[in-house]
């Protein structure tokens, strides 16, 4: 505190102590900064019950709109009015707009969690009848009709047929495809450039028309029954260029020094790569694999062609049909018995919690150690869903972006 | 004592090692069976795409461009045409994309800006969740769920916006009892299924390319006074607008070839129609899972025809959105 001297004043450089006046009022003490403050927070509540009533006031009282979506859609618009008025009573424009932009962002990201939710519990809720018996985890339907009660027949034969197409499509599409991989990423050269020009190209292809190479090729060509057989080489077909790209993107994201520092210590090219970059990348492909067996296994269109669909046991995959979860829930629900379209909303929360549980397995797998990394550990490049998606993992990923996302 | 090498002046002629990139022993193995895989998987992913064009040539040679010009689909009477499926697999992604765009655009803004610094990997894992949710589940949810609203929602739009072309029902708005068959199995139904399900793919493009966002342009802007909105406007949406572009095609891609909950909502139907509220609409992925059962072989062909040409369509527009995803990212470095 800088005090003017006072002029003529002969004591040059005296101190002057503040004084403290006692009676002040105690000093507020500050909120912390950036968040809203006890008034905000008393405004942002009340604007959304008071937009709560007057929604209520419009949709049933005044106005010839019944109905919760109506409701919903006043109680936004509503909201939306109230917070204009309340903001611009204590700020100009900016705030105005600066508010309804939050609400209007806040409420878009809640609609899309809504809909997540309101699509497991309803599949949960129409199908929980049946899912109650066990005979529908270890039966067949072998001589159920569509009408005879939950505690006859089952989807024990769909959910085998599920997993021996899925088993014979991964045993052809995983080495091929992580194979590939390394190829295009470790050995490089114009030819690779080739096969990854093909490869992603050829992750456009909708699965339906896999399904119909494989229909018209394997069935219809060279004379073969449907069976799971074909089906899971539909399903391969599919996933084929949807793993190697996504294996692609892994590897690409292992660090280049680990490479050279293992070459540079001798290491051969292959020993480099089974040694140091298959390990470093192991999460991470681990997560493509996990992601691609989630999509395989929910396809339906390249099973609706190709397998047919049996009522029955079926353990052999190239004796002829064959049922599996996805084509069993198309198959039933479209029967428009009751009991048959509760047993395929049950086959439908079994495929959604095989896909929920792959889905956290592959979250464990990609889990980045913390305390690993602290100590100089290597770093695993963790994978999200959608990025080991190919389709959507464009370009170069870049590792520092990957462990700030998911830690 | 040290002892330095002894010179051996017989031996000048010294030649430097031969270096060579040549792979030799267990790496010319790796090498070459590496190389073998790559073809192989070459030959197939290549071998699909050739096929389906060689297969669809006859086709394309026999019925010429009214292959796409015409509206009905009758292998006996030797008319075909893709043109109802075509016009259809549009209005369905265009649907879809319509209601997906805002949304996904909203979620990722939430995500990147709005969300509290807890919440975030679990909102993010949670849109991850939702793309790994089976297109069955979602054809469900859209059949059971939604399709009787989004009737009630359809004659809503006919009332009030029944002027526009495209909200025209071939129905009666104002019956005493709305016949709601009309308005369901339609277009926009299955658009929103189809929504759902290329939602959480735009979603992620966008919110990767926001977080990427730099920083110090952020703080700077906030330091500047502006509030967050403002801030998002002039640095947030202007730098992930190729994110936000490129992710909504790459979404318009995946609705292109959706099969299974187009064909569990829809109605088969072979004509050209602008009028996505009303009952009955054909894309090319639901005409080919309907009609390959009792194909003979030209129809077959015609059905791969039929294929080969969503596949080029998607392949354009996926290589497209690629181009603009990949350029958005090469600004990434103009980090402060």
């Amino acid at each position: 505190m800088t005090v003017a001297p006072e002029t003529g004043s002969t004591t040059v450089g005296t101190t002057h102590l503040p004084r403290y006046d006692d009676d002040a009022p105690p000093p507020v003490p500050r909120s912390s900064l950036g968040r809203p403050t006890a008034d905000e927070r008393f405004v942002q509540i009340g604007t959304w019950v008071s937009g709560f009533g007057l929604a209520w006031l419009l949709t049933q009282r005044l106005l010839p709109l019944g109905g919760l979506p109506w409701f919903l859609v006043a109680w936004f618009a509503c909201t939306l009015l109230v917070t204009t008025v309340t903001s611009g009573m204590s700020g100009g424009l900016v705030e105005v707009r600066d508010r309804i932009a939050a609400n209007v962002i806040t409420v878009g990201a809640l609609v899309v969690g809504a809909v997540l939710v309101s699509a497991i519990v309803f599949v949960a809720l129409r199908g929980w009848r049946p899912l109650m018996h066990l005979n529908f985890f270890v039966d067949d339907m072998a001589g159920v009709g569509p009408k005879d009660p939950f505690d006859r027949g089952g989807i024990a034969h769909a959910v085998i047929g599920s997993l021996l197409q899925i088993a014979i499509a991964i045993a052809i599409t995983l080495p091929l495809g992580i194979g590939t991989a390394v190829f295009m990423s470790e050995v490089g050269g114009r030819f690779a450039r080739i096969v990854r020009t093909v490869v992603e190209a050829m992750t456009a292809l909708p699965s339906i028309v896999a399904g119909l190479f494989i229909y018209t090729v394997f069935i219809v060509a060279l004379g073969y029954p449907r069976s799971g057989l074909a089906a899971a080489l539909a399903i391969g077909v599919m996933m084929l260029p949807i793993i190697a790209r996504a294996a692609d993107v892994v590897l690409r994201v292992v660090p280049g020094g680990l490479r050279e520092a293992s070459l540079a210590l001798g290491a051969s090219r292959w020993k480099t790569v089974w040694h140091v970059v298959l390990p470093t990348a192991r999460p991470g492909l681990a997560t493509a694999c996990i992601l691609g067996i989630a999509r395989g296994i929910g396809e339906t269109s390249p099973v609706l062609l190709t397998s047919g669909n049996a009522q029955f046991f079926v353990t052999n995959p190239t004796d002829g049909v064959m049922n599996s979860l996805p084509l069993f829930i198309y198959s039933t629900v479209r029967s428009g018995e009751p009991n048959a379209i509760a047993r395929a909303y049950a086959a439908a929360s079994v495929l959604l919690a095989v896909v929920l549980i792959l889905f956290v397995t592959a979250r464990l797998v990609a889990r980045p150690k913390r305390a690993k990394n602290r100590r100089g550990g290597r770093p695993s490049p963790a994978v999200d869903v959608v990025h080991a998606d190919p389709l959507v993992g464009m370009g170069q990923v870049q590792p520092s972006d990957r462990t700030e996302e998911n830690s | 004592m040290t002892t330095l090498p002894l010179q051996d002046d017989a031996a000048t002629d010294v030649r430097p090692r031969k270096i060579s990139r040549k792979a030799t022993g267990a790496d010319a193995v790796f090498v070459h069976s590496s190389r073998l895989v790559g073809a192989t998987v070459l030959v197939i992913t290549g071998g699909v795409g050739i096929f389906l064009g060689w297969q669809a040539f006859p086709t394309l040679r026999h019925y010429g461009f009214a292959f796409f010009t015409e509206e009905s689909w009758q292998p006996e009477a030797d008319v075909v045409g893709i043109a109802a499926a075509l016009v259809g697999t549009f209005s369905v992604a265009l649907v879809a994309m319509s209601i997906a765009f805002p949304l996904s655009l909203l979620t990722a803004l939430y995500i990147s800006e709005y969300a509290p610094a807890k919440m975030k990997a679990f909102l993010v894992s949670m849109v991850d969740l939702m793309a790994a949710v089976p297109s069955i589940i979602w054809g469900l949810w859209g059949f059971g769920l939604i399709m009787p609203h989004a009737a009630r929602f359809a004659l809503w739009l006919q009332q009030n916006l029944g002027w526009i072309p495209v909200f025209q029902v071939d129905a009666d708005p104002d019956a005493a009892v709305w016949d709601a068959s009309r308005y369901t199995a339609s277009a926009f139904c299955a658009g929103i299924a189809v929504a759902m399900m290329v939602l959480p793919m735009s979603c992620a493009v966008m919110r990767q390319v926001f977080s990427q966002t730099p920083p110090g342009e952020k703080e700077a802007a906030l330091a500047l006074g502006a509030t967050r909105w403002g801030m998002i406007r002039s640095v947030v949406l202007p730098f992930g607008r190729g994110g936000i572009i490129g992710g909504t095609m790459l979404g318009m891609g995946r609705a292109l070839g959706e099969t299974i909950a187009v064909l569990l909502i829809i109605s088969p139907a072979f004509e050209v129609k602008g009028r996505i509220l009303e009952i009955g609409t054909n894309t090319i992925s639901a005409l080919i899972a309907g009609r390959f059962g009792d194909a003979s072989a030209t129809q077959l062909s015609a059905l791969l025809a039929a294929g080969f040409v969503l596949f080029i369509i998607t392949l354009i527009v996926n290589t497209i959105a690629a181009v603009i995803v990949n350029r958005s990212r090469s600004g990434a470095e103009t980090d402060a």
